[in-house]
């Protein structure tokens, strides 16, 4: 695996005719992380599609090396399959090692659940399963929205040496919450500093 | 191929247990049931008639699933994460085009044999229709898949996607009816274009679809 690599220079965000935030500037090496901060409706969820390549930047530029997984505000497994299942299908696209998966669920303490089918999961357990797939996917950048939402101290415990553990593989973390977060000691990037002048608002 | 594979094996898993495959079947053997009631028990009407109220049956019947073809999975983030491992969306189109018509194709055109028996159609309208099912079904399957990438963000996407598709999909029924009574096979050449022109071009307008109504 070449080292995994992601740079935002400059970039601006449009999203519905309006500037969420422009001049962010961010250069994440192997084994870093950044912690995205700012107020509701600030843009930490579209920056992170941004640095995922779902949302093309308005001005600036992103450039990545090495595969992405994204844990967003949706679960995306398949609610009527059991939990080993569903996350082996995207496992399997990933072309993770056989017991990627296993390992996730040991990961996340789901083992004891990976039977169960998806829809039956509660809130926390859900957010634990997302994660799971992100470390299953072997993919060496990680972006995380509110990852800690719905978690308890023990789980929470769980994420920080997940996280830990892909930054010591050479892995990118990047994370947008507003609650502490257990995350080692992240680039911190507050997006507030980066609204547009009230000028620019109609552009 | 093996990335095609998993995508329409999972596709048509979900039609499966979502029992979306017995809906098609289940329409087309009702309407052939209901039909002999509505016009009376002329057995001459019916053969002459039969063959072409079944294609007005699958026409409608391969509109049933089109809500739940790419809405659901666009709204759970599906689509996106196919996205951001670098899976085109035209692949995810072209998969799902495969795993839909194996899920409504052959399920039809097995349920046309009861229906052509309550029909009291003959044994050479029955091979034709058989025959123009099976080069049919796939533009109705692309047609409908095509409409659904169209409407997928909308609201009430599933009577918008039923009058967007119904037009387009008079040259099938035309060509589809017409080679009931046409002893030449050109219908079915017409037909055959026809379906390969929607099955070419689903992936791409599909893919240029989801591509756009990403936000």
């Amino acid at each position: 695996m070449s080292r995994a690599a992601l740079a935002l220079s400059d970039v601006a965000c449009l999203r519905g005719g309006r500037i969420l935030f422009r001049g962010v500037n961010l250069t994440l090496d192997a084994g870093a992380s950044a912690l995205l901060t700012g107020p509701n409706g600030v843009g930490k969820s579209s920056l992170l599609r941004l640095c995922a390549g779902l949302l093309p930047a308005f001005s600036g530029t992103m450039e990545r090396h090495g595969a992405v997984a994204l844990a967003d505000e949706r679960l995306t497994l398949d609610s009527e399959l059991s939990l080993a299942r569903a996350l082996h299908f995207w496992a399997r696209l990933d072309r993770s090692a056989e017991n990627a998966v296993a390992a996730a669920l040991e990961a996340m303490a789901l083992t004891r659940l990976s039977d169960v089918p998806v829809r039956m999961l509660s809130t926390g357990q859900r957010k634990r399963a997302m994660l799971a797939r992100v470390i299953a996917s072997g993919a060496p950048i990680w972006l995380l929205d509110e990852p800690g939402n719905g978690l308890d101290s023990a789980s929470l415990d769980l994420l920080g040496s997940a996280v830990s553990a892909h930054l010591a593989g050479g892995g990118i973390v990047v994370t947008a919450s507003h609650q502490p977060l257990p995350l080692g000691a992240p680039v911190v990037l507050s997006l507030a500093d980066h609204l547009p002048d009230p000028a620019e608002w109609d552009a | 191929m093996r990335m095609l594979w998993l995508l329409a094996s999972r596709d048509l898993g979900t039609a499966w247990r979502s029992s979306g495959l017995w809906l098609p079947v289940a329409f087309l053997l009702l309407v052939a049931s209901l039909y002999p009631f509505a016009v009376g028990p002329d057995l001459g009407l019916l053969r002459r008639t039969g063959g072409g109220m079944v294609w007005i049956a699958a026409l409608l019947a391969s509109l049933l699933p089109v809500d739940r073809l790419i809405a659901p999975d666009r709204d759970a983030g599906v689509l996106d994460q196919m996205a951001l491992r670098g899976i085109g969306d035209e692949m995810v189109v072209l998969a799902r085009l495969i795993a839909h018509w194996l899920g409504f194709g052959p399920p039809l055109m097995i349920a046309t044999l009861p229906a052509a028996a309550l029909l009291k159609l003959d044994g050479g309208t029955i091979w034709m229709l058989e025959a123009g099912l099976l080069i049919g079904t796939p533009a109705l399957a692309a047609l409908g898949l095509l409409v659904a990438t169209l409407t997928a963000g909308l609201r009430s996407s599933g009577a918008l996607a039923g009058l967007l598709a119904l037009p387009l999909a008079v040259p099938l029924l035309i060509f589809g009816a017409g080679t009931l009574g046409d002893g030449s096979g050109a219908a079915l050449k017409f037909l055959a274009a026809a379906s390969l022109l929607l099955v070419a071009i689903t992936p791409f307008a599909g893919g240029a679809a989801i591509r756009a109504g990403r936000e």
